[in-house]
């Protein structure tokens, strides 16, 4: 049964913005997503907001929905009361450019300032050979779509801005991936500590509550990284003789 | 207006399209020694790509040995009907394993079978298990993989940018002009070639897996710069979109859930598909439920169950049942895996289609039937190229990927389409590399062609009073759907092409509200105009072949035709700036390939297995 139902959505830009009152019918079945598009047809044309796959596979479309980071298109609106006026806002954490449209350039440049994966050489019948129990965790890592709602949650980044001394917990699962994957070769644990910011994480957790891929952000990732941290700089034998035996995933 | 005064990016190779095949490209240019650019309408990492779910094929033979390159291009021609051009479908398959191979060197890590080797699917068309995947997330680890790589590799990504139109310096290339989309500025990118990895035009019909990225761009900007459109009455309906709820009508189920078991089901709880298999497919495909359950329970003589048959079947085959009135509640197909395997297997194997049901749906996979109806899914024409090179008739174009015809003939296999970006991608970027190192003096842009494109763009904003974009889609959406459906016919196409004529006057005075800056609305007015373009050319490609072949039904034209085999219809703009429509000869496939296409599957094995010998 087709009901008009209220939305707040913010609009505005880099300068000024508000919270505009919208209404529209919702159909069984919609989420909030589709109420946007569906206010944009009918009296917001040139409202702002990102999507894509509208089956959170892509990570476009996270907005602040009644102040919980979330994604737009999966986001059902019979998740909320038939009263209830669906409030719609912009990511706080990064710069606005229009309405529900933020610049999230600066996790592209996080991302870019972490070293490659570096993989041993292949085996001689020309294949690499992995188990996929030795895989399982890096694979949880790399189910993340990128939403940054993580990192918009981050309350190192959300409240205390402190973006040059910690990557987010986004990048850090990254990290853990990279560290964890069974072929590669590099070593970050120095720079996991000294640049990407390890020691900024006090394992509050709030980004593994909103991960919509949930992925252990921080029991699987950080906190094991943090581990090696401590390990390398508080237990430099067991770190030897990790290297010694090449055994650089045998603790994962 | 002083072109002088806009900002210029000068490249060797420009690249349009950071999917896949454009990401490819660009690492390839970049490896090649090219100063490249690569410009997507999206963020980097989320073009059509990521949302690939089912895998890649590669003949790599890690999960059964018998694989080999031979078996892949068997399966690929006969899938494609025979149309694909010769030459791509043996690239495709000769190169397809060792492009796997290197997105695992570049970080990708696929499901691993028992001896930590990749691991490998089944899907429709393939002889054996041939997909290499994640879970149901393969588009999004290939993404992020060529992603992460890419970024180191030196090219430069201008990202959310759309380009508007190419740029000519005579008959060649000259660069292409763009528009940055959170601030509505336009800019122009000079350079020597340009490669177009700009995926499909879903967003024409109503019932669609596409994102609003796939309006055809590509293929307009190709063809209003003299590029020939081959192959694009071959659009692929995925037999498997969700149906209900509305709102989600067309979202993909993977081609994974049959896959891994799933089978198609009636309201009358038949098994419909074994009613269904076609002539040529019948002596490889389980013809009861018996021989079909040995299949699934791992007996390698059993042959494959008839949901696994190539899509264009499986979807008229759907479309059958509903409109002889089995169909289900919501006028789809039960598709079931809950009955075939456990709950557990079902959450690891199948995670994404679990949650996108759970949540979408409200209904749980792994207890209950899901609902099925086809979807626009893919194009298989395109933008006609050179197999070896990927150039198109316009010296400086290249293009690979979806946007380009070809490689998959009248109907793409599942998994075809993900090796065939990473194979193509990295040909047209050797492609583009070797013409730019072969010319002499580099082209100049014209300002002429600069103002012209910005005009247009900008008139869409500064007219007075107009058509509502959306509103006008909406319309074009329904035309497709109706008219150049799943199955057509000569009076329906005909009634398509006059309402896409209404459609294209109505255009000419469509208004977008607000200013430049991030407006959607005038962003969709941009690409209706590529869209109107795409859909011309398919409606009336459509209605020139008359023949049923592939994923191109006539109900009018029943059967294939072997005088249809010979030839490709081929668009163009002609002379005149009306569209050109033709039909192109075939050239003859080298007999070689001819005798491995046309082989009985063992006695192709046969020969396999002696050339291993030897
Ligand atoms: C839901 C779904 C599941 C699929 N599953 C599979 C599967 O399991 N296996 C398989 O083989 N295939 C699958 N496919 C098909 C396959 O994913 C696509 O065909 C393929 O990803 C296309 O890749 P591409 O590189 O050609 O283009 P895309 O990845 O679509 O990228 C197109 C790029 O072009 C850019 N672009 C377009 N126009 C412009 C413009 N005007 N200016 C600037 N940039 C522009 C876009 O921004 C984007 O970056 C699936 C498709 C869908 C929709
Ligand atoms: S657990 Fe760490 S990374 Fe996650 S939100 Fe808390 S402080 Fe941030
Ligand atoms: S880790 Fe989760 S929340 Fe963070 S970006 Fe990835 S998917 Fe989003
Ligand atoms: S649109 Fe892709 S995650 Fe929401």
């Amino acid at each position: 049964m087709a009901k008009l139902r209220n939305f707040k959505i913010w609009r505005g830009d880099s300068d000024s913005g508000d919270l505009v009152n919208y209404q529209t019918e919702i159909d069984e079945g919609m989420v909030v997503l589709d109420a946007i598009h569906r206010i944009q047809v009918e009296s917001a044309q040139d409202m702002a907001v990102r999507w894509n796959c509208k089956a959170g596979k892509c990570g476009s479309c996270s907005i602040e929905i009644n102040g919980v980071p979330k994604l737009a298109c999966m986001t059902r609106m019979n998740d909320y009361g038939e009263e209830e006026t669906i409030s719609c806002r912009p990511m706080k954490s990064f710069p606005v450019l229009k309405d529900l449209v933020t610049d999230v350039s600066w996790n592209y440049r996080q991302n870019q300032r972490i070293e490659p994966f570096k993989p041993r050489p292949r085996e001689q019948d020309g294949n690499h050979r992995m188990m996929q129990e030795d895989v399982d965790r890096v694979q949880e890592f790399r189910k993340c779509i990128e939403c940054y709602l993580c990192q918009n949650t981050c309350h190192v980044l959300r409240d205390h801005q402190k973006n040059d001394e910690f990557v987010g917990p986004r990048f850090m699962i990254r990290l853990a991936s990279l560290e964890m994957h069974p072929l590669d070769t590099a070593d970050r644990i120095p720079k996991i500590r000294e640049e990407y910011g390890s020691g900024m994480c006090n394992i509050t957790k709030c980004c593994t509550v909103v991960c919509p891929e949930h992925i252990e952000i921080t029991d699987n990732g950080i906190i094991p990284l943090k581990e090696r941290v401590v390990d390398r700089y508080y237990d430099p034998i067991l770190w030897l003789k990790r290297k010694l035996f090449g055994k650089k995933d045998q603790s994962k | 207006m002083n072109i002088s005064e806009l900002k210029t990016y000068e490249h060797d190779v420009i690249v349009v399209g950071a999917g896949g095949a454009g990401l490819r490209a660009a690492i390839e240019c970049s490896a090649q020694g090219m100063n490249t650019g690569l410009v997507c309408k999206s963020l980097l990492g989320k073009a059509h790509t990521v949302m690939a779910e089912g895998g890649m094929a590669a003949a790599l033979g890690n999960v059964d040995h018998r694989d080999h390159w031979k078996v892949h291009f068997r399966d690929t021609m006969r899938g494609g009907k025979f149309l694909n051009v010769w030459r791509m479908a043996e690239l495709h398959a000769k190169q397809a394993p060792e492009r796997v191979r290197e997105l695992e060197e570049w970080g990708a890590v696929f499901d691993r079978t028992k001896d930590g080797l990749i691991n490998q699917r089944n899907f429709g068309g393939h002889r054996y298990p041939r997909l290499a995947h994640v879970g149901d997330r393969t588009g999004l680890e290939m993404i992020r993989t060529l992603q992460d790589y890419g970024i180191h590799q030196g090219f430069e990504v201008y990202m959310e940018y759309s380009a508007l139109d190419l740029l000519k310096d005579g008959d060649r290339i000259a660069g292409l002009v763009a528009m940055v989309r959170d601030t509505g500025e336009f800019v122009v990118f000079k350079a020597k070639a340009v490669i177009f990895a700009t995926g499909g035009a879903g967003k024409a019909w109503k019932v669609t897996s596409n994102s609003w990225e796939y309006t055809g761009d590509g293929y307009a900007m190709a063809y209003q710069a003299g590029a020939e459109l081959m192959d694009l009455e071959f659009t692929q309906f995925h037999p498997t979109g969700m149906v209900w709820p509305p709102s989600v009508a067309g979202i993909l189920v993977t081609e994974g859930v049959r896959g891994e078991g799933g089978i198609l089901v009636n309201s009358e709880g038949i098994r419909f598909m074994f009613d269904n298999i076609p002539q040529r497919f019948a002596s490889e495909t389980a013809p009861n439920e018996e021989e079909a359950n040995r299949w699934l329970a791992g007996d390698k003589n059993a042959r494959r169950p008839a949901e696994l048959l190539t899509r264009d079947v499986v979807a008229r085959a759907i479309l059958k049942e509903v409109k002889e009135g089995r169909g289900s509640p919501h006028g789809g197909a039960f598709l079931d895996i809950a009955n075939r395997r456990e709950a557990e297997y079902i959450k690891r194997k199948l995670p994404s289609m679990y949650h996108q049901f759970k949540v979408l749906a409200e209904l749980d996979i792994t207890k209950q039937p899901m609902e099925v109806g086809p979807t626009l899914h893919y194009f298989m024409g395109g933008i006609r190229v050179n197999a070896d090179s990927q150039m198109t008739n316009v010296p400086g174009l290249f293009a690979c990927g979806e946007c380009s015809a070809g490689m998959h003939g009248a109907n793409r296999l599942g998994g075809n389409s993900l090796s065939d970006l990473l194979v193509f991608g990295k040909l047209a970027g050797t492609g583009a590399t070797d013409y730019c190192r072969s010319l002499g003096q580099a082209p100049q842009v014209d300002a002429q062609q600069v103002t012209q494109i910005i005009r247009s763009a900008t008139d869409i904003l500064n007219r007075e009073s107009g058509e509502n974009p959306y509103l006008i889609h909406d319309d074009l959406r329904e035309t497709m759907q109706d008219k150049v459906g799943i199955v057509r016919t000569d009076e329906d196409l005909k009634q398509g092409i006059d309402q896409l004529e209404v459609l294209k006057q109505r255009y000419q005075k469509v208004k977008a509200e607000g200013t430049s800056q991030y407006n959607p609305g005038w962003h969709e007015a941009l690409s209706m105009r590529n869209l109107l373009i795409t859909s011309e050319a398919v409606a009336k490609a459509a209605l020139l072949r008359t023949e049923s072949r592939g994923a191109h039904t006539r109900l009018d034209h029943e059967g294939e035709s072997d005088q249809w085999l010979q030839v490709n219809v081929v668009i163009k703009k002609g002379a005149d700036g009306s569209m050109d429509v033709q039909k192109v000869p075939r050239p003859q496939p080298p007999q070689e390939l001819q005798q491995v296409a046309n082989a009985e599957l063992e006695d192709l094995e046969t020969a396999i297995a002696a050339e291993a010998k030897t």
